[in-house]
């Protein structure tokens, strides 16, 4: 028990998360007889699911702080047709029409922001209208056509790294990003033993962090296989290029800024946030406002994988990223969520969706399915926090929010090696 | 003595909270007809008795007996009180704004008809309740649109329509008027005329000589005495002899105070009730602190002590009207909490967990809260410094944690207040507001507390205490000032100071300053 949770602690908290979504994909690549861990079927999950994982990024800021919103599908659809438009009608270069694009995004979050934080309407009224204001928009700029896009924004949506030097066989690019990426991941892993030294605690033994870096290296390896070895033309998918970078930056953002602070402060004890200085309306704004901009690059994103913008782009969209969050580990009451669980959240509803329809499940059964796996994550979540213990996915996810002791080390020999204290230390 | 039959008898009635006692071996006689009155400091256990009677605490959770109408009973909810004609009314009113004062009157003892509820036969009894209690409404007016001091008659009106023998008023008068006031404790003599019994706990001394039949005070979770009091015989003296006859403990660290200059002064500070307006919570208070001084508040509850300390920092409580904040000498504009900070101000709330604490947040993430920027780069908080800022306080605070990584969920009540002042020292501030900084604590953990306060006044700082333990208050602060319906209507030197004198202050009684 304790060496699984020395593997599982600290710096990959998100690696228990990780074998779970493992797991799922495995056993649908046994069900389904090999057909989910082919290059091509692994392209299209990430390429037609990206635009979802970037809004749960910003959703999931948008529920941390205590809030909703639906309005996401919406704003995304005003946005591709807005673009769509301006680069076909109105003389916009591609460049120019994303520019664009992104500024709308920012005004109508800034229209939003403005009615949650400082007029009062709650998120769910104010971008439930939202929901209905901008899909009309949509089909009213649009005039309920399809209008299609150039190339360049098709490269975003649908397009793959390049091919270049030597020939590897894999795609040099993917092959690129995953040495990068297994690099960055033994850079922090020592980083973080550098600094438990430096801060006095207990490190976690040596041979604990070379497996959790070992088992995470070789998932980098079998996907830059997978991602690198496709048909000719094809590699990682440049939507999920852009997410990566989405996710780190907002992990960072969340975790380790001043803003990203002040947001769970806001969600977790809101008057508590307001008596320690928190600017409660400003962070509500900002939450509000970086939903929407993410909406607007997810609409930019999908109308470049589906070619056109349509007058029905977006539907439903707002639901499927609500519910990446909250299989993510997020509170309904807010203060509590992390970007890499929304985002695994995320691609376990989407791999379900993906491994179902290759087995042949109907769309009927796919979303009961999916709607029982919803309910069973966040019943185990609440029913664990009604009995005292961490949620199920707090504790795969060993996050910042919710510390166990094996982070700081067994400083104190009266705490015995669980993986939680369960009774209050008392004076 | 009266001779009426004795209506309820509380017999040895023990409560305990895990590492507090709160009631010990109480007892209560209470005459049928009577208004009896029950007087104690506030946490005495006054309302943790009345629970008990009303089966808030069920059966079982206490030990000693109970016996009502002369038969023992054991209550194990609310309902199964008021099927007894027990009603307590509570110091918040528990009745719905948006409903009118009919369905608020029946609300979950609805009148049933052979088609749902009956409204017509409601209608015509909530008239006549109402005529009862002297309530001159509408029987459809909305409870928000009505006084409070209406609403507290609703509330009575209610009570009787369950048919109520024994009721109970927890601070009936502490948010009316003195007509609303006057008027209620008529309608209780009313009541009592007609054979009703009362049991009313009060911090107003003037309005329990005035009406209460017997008066028993409460003391640190034990029964004092019962006095019986047939119309003004017992003093507001002789009451508050009984509330604060105990000796002060040793419970306090020695302190040799070196106090400086005035440096924070407030002058003339009004505020508005954020919902009320025209209420008054604070009436052009002034006051100052001086550097090395422990400074206490003392006013019974409602006195307006953390609505003035909220106001102040960063007008985080009511409006403002006018008054000044000034520090060494020099106006200072505290508009919000983080100017507050910026000028050196803390305030430490009185509710820990509601207003202190992100529940949420381990202790490393706490300690910084409220001074990100100091352990922040252009926006970029640096966890090697949360982790040392946090482990310092650990260490100077004596938080008994195996780590501070630790949520602070996990620690114990004295713990978390100690997290909570490091968090605030961490702001290092000028002067700080304790707001009830030992409440549900024990003692051991008070005693540090003390101690972090002398260190805190030593240091040069100011320190406010606002607690509603005039023990406390006695033994920790340098001199106190005392708040009555939002004024400030005493500034007591620690040698001057005594429990009966700070609370005739405190009540508004006939008040003569002792210098």
């Amino acid at each position: 028990m304790k060496s699984l949770g020395q593997i599982f602690s600290g710096g990959a908290r998100q690696f228990g998360m990780v074998f779970a979504l493992l797991a799922l994909v495995l056993a649908f690549q046994v069900w389904t007889g090999g057909k989910v861990l082919t290059s091509t079927n692994m392209q299209n999950i990430i390429n037609g699911n990206s635009y979802v994982l970037i809004l749960a990024i910003g959703m999931v800021l948008v529920i941390i702080a205590g809030h909703i919103d639906l309005s996401v599908g919406s704003v995304a659809a005003v946005t591709g047709i807005i673009v769509a438009l301006a680069i076909r009608d109105w003389g916009f270069p591609w460049w120019a029409g994303i520019l664009l694009g992104l500024g709308v995004g920012a005004v109508i979050g800034a229209w939003q922001g403005f009615l949650v934080a400082y007029v009062g309407i709650p998120g769910f009224i104010t971008t439930l209208a939202g929901m209905m204001l901008f899909r009309g928009a949509n089909q009213a700029i649009g005039q309920s056509n399809t209008i299609p896009v150039p190339d360049e924004i098709q490269y975003l949506g649908a397009g793959y790294l390049p091919e270049w030097g030597p020939g590897t066989g894999l795609n040099n690019s993917t092959l690129l990003l995953g040495v990068v990426a297994i690099a960055a991941l033994v850079w922090r892993e020592s980083r973080r033993r550098a600094s438990e030294r430096r801060l006095g605690a207990e490190p976690v033994p040596m041979w604990a962090v070379v497996t959790r870096v070992a088992i995470l290296s070789l998932v980098i390896v079998g996907l830059t296989y997978v991602f690198g070895s496709g048909r000719v033309g094809t590699s990682f998918p440049v939507a999920g290029v852009i997410l990566l970078v989405l996710a780190l930056v907002y992990a960072f953002v969340s975790n380790r800024t001043i803003t990203g602070r002040h947001v769970y402060a806001v969600g977790g004890n809101r008057a508590a946030a307001a008596l320690s200085g928190v600017n409660i309306k400003r962070t509500n704004f900002f939450v509000m406002l970086n939903m929407s901009v993410l909406a607007s690059l997810a609409g930019i994103v999908f109308i470049g994988r589906s070619t056109a913008s349509g007058p029905f782009d977006g539907t439903n969209w707002e639901l499927d990223a609500i519910a990446a969050v909250f299989i993510g580990g997020a509170a309904v009451s807010g203060g509590v969520g992390t970007v890499v669980g929304s985002i695994i959240g995320g691609l376990v509803m989407a791999v379900l969706n993906n491994g179902l329809q290759l087995m042949g499940v109907g769309s009927d059964s796919t979303q009961m399915i999916k709607g029982l796996v919803l309910l069973a994550a966040v019943a185990f979540d609440v029913y664990n926090k009604t009995q005292g213990r961490p949620s199920i996915i707090g504790l795969l996810l060993q996050n910042r929010r919710r510390q166990t002791l094996l982070e700081g080390g067994t400083a104190d020999p009266a705490v015995p090696d669980a993986p939680a204290p369960e009774p209050a230390t008392r004076s | 003595m009266s001779t009426a039959p004795v209506i309820l008898e509380m017999r040895s009635i023990t409560k305990t909270f895990p590492g507090v006692r709160a009631l010990d071996e109480v007892s209560l006689t209470v005459h049928a007809g009577e208004i009896h009155a029950i007087c104690g400091e506030n946490g005495a256990g006054k309302s943790t008795l009345m629970k008990v009677l009303s089966g808030v605490y069920p059966h079982g959770t206490y030990e000693g007996q109970v016996v009502y109408e002369g038969a023992e009973v054991r209550f194990h909810d609310i309902r199964a009180s008021e099927a007894a004609g027990i009603v307590i009314i509570h110091q918040e009113l528990a009745l719905i704004p948006e409903l009118s004062i009919v369905e608020n009157i029946f609300l979950g003892n609805e009148v049933r008809g052979p088609f749902g509820i009956d409204w017509e036969t409601a209608r015509a009894r909530a008239v006549e309740l109402m005529a009862r209690v002297g309530l001159d409404a509408s029987p459809d007016d909305q409870i928000k649109n009505i006084g409070v001091g209406k609403q507290q008659l609703v509330e009575i009106a209610r009570a009787l329509a369950k048919d109520v023998r024994l009721l109970i008023l927890d601070e009936p008068t502490s948010a009316l008027n003195e007509d609303d006031s006057a008027h209620l404790l008529d309608l209780l003599r009313g009541l009592r005329a007609k054979g009703l019994t009362c049991i009313m706990i009060s911090h107003k001394l003037n309005e329990i000589t005035d009406v209460a039949d017997a008066i028993t005070i409460i003391r640190d979770g034990r029964s004092v005495e019962t006095l019986s009091s047939g119309g003004g015989q017992v003093s507001e003296d002789r009451i508050i002899q009984g509330m604060v006859g105990r000796a002060l403990e040793s419970r306090f660290p020695e302190r040799h105070p070196s106090i400086g200059e005035t440096f924070f002064e407030v002058r003339d500070w009004t505020v508005e009730h954020p919902q009320v307006p025209g209420r008054l919570v604070c009436k052009g208070s002034s006051f100052h602190v001086r550097r090395g001084e422990i400074v206490g508040f003392a006013g019974i509850m409602g006195a307006g002590r953390t609505e003035l300390a909220r106001s102040l920092f960063g007008r985080t409580y009511g409006r403002y009207l006018r008054g000044q904040i000034l520090k060494d000498g020099t106006p200072i504009e505290a508009h919000t909490v983080q100017q507050a900070i910026d000028h050196g101000i803390a305030y430490v709330p009185e509710d820990r967990k509601a207003l202190g604490l992100n529940l949420l947040d381990s202790i490393e993430d706490t300690v910084v809260a409220a001074a990100l920027e100091k352990v922040a780069e252009r926006g970029v908080i640096d966890g090697t410094r949360v982790h040392q800022a946090a482990e310092r306080y650990r260490r100077s605070l004596n938080v008994k944690t195996p780590s501070v990584r630790v949520g602070v969920s996990k620690l114990s009540g004295g713990n978390q207040q100690k997290v909570l002042l490091g968090k605030w020292m961490f702001t290092e501030p000028d002067l700080l507001i304790l707001d009830e900084p030992t409440r549900g604590i024990d003692v051991g953990a008070k005693y540090e507390i003390y101690g972090l306060i002398h260190r805190l006044a030593d240091a040069g700082k100011g320190v406010v205490v606002i607690s509603s333990e005039l023990p406390e208050l006695l033994g920790l602060c340098d001199r106190i000032y005392t708040l009555f319906e939002g004024s400030i209507t005493g500034d007591v030197d620690h040698d001057d100071a005594t429990q009966e004198n700070l609370m005739r202050l405190m009540t508004g009684a006939s008040s003569v300053m002792s210098n």
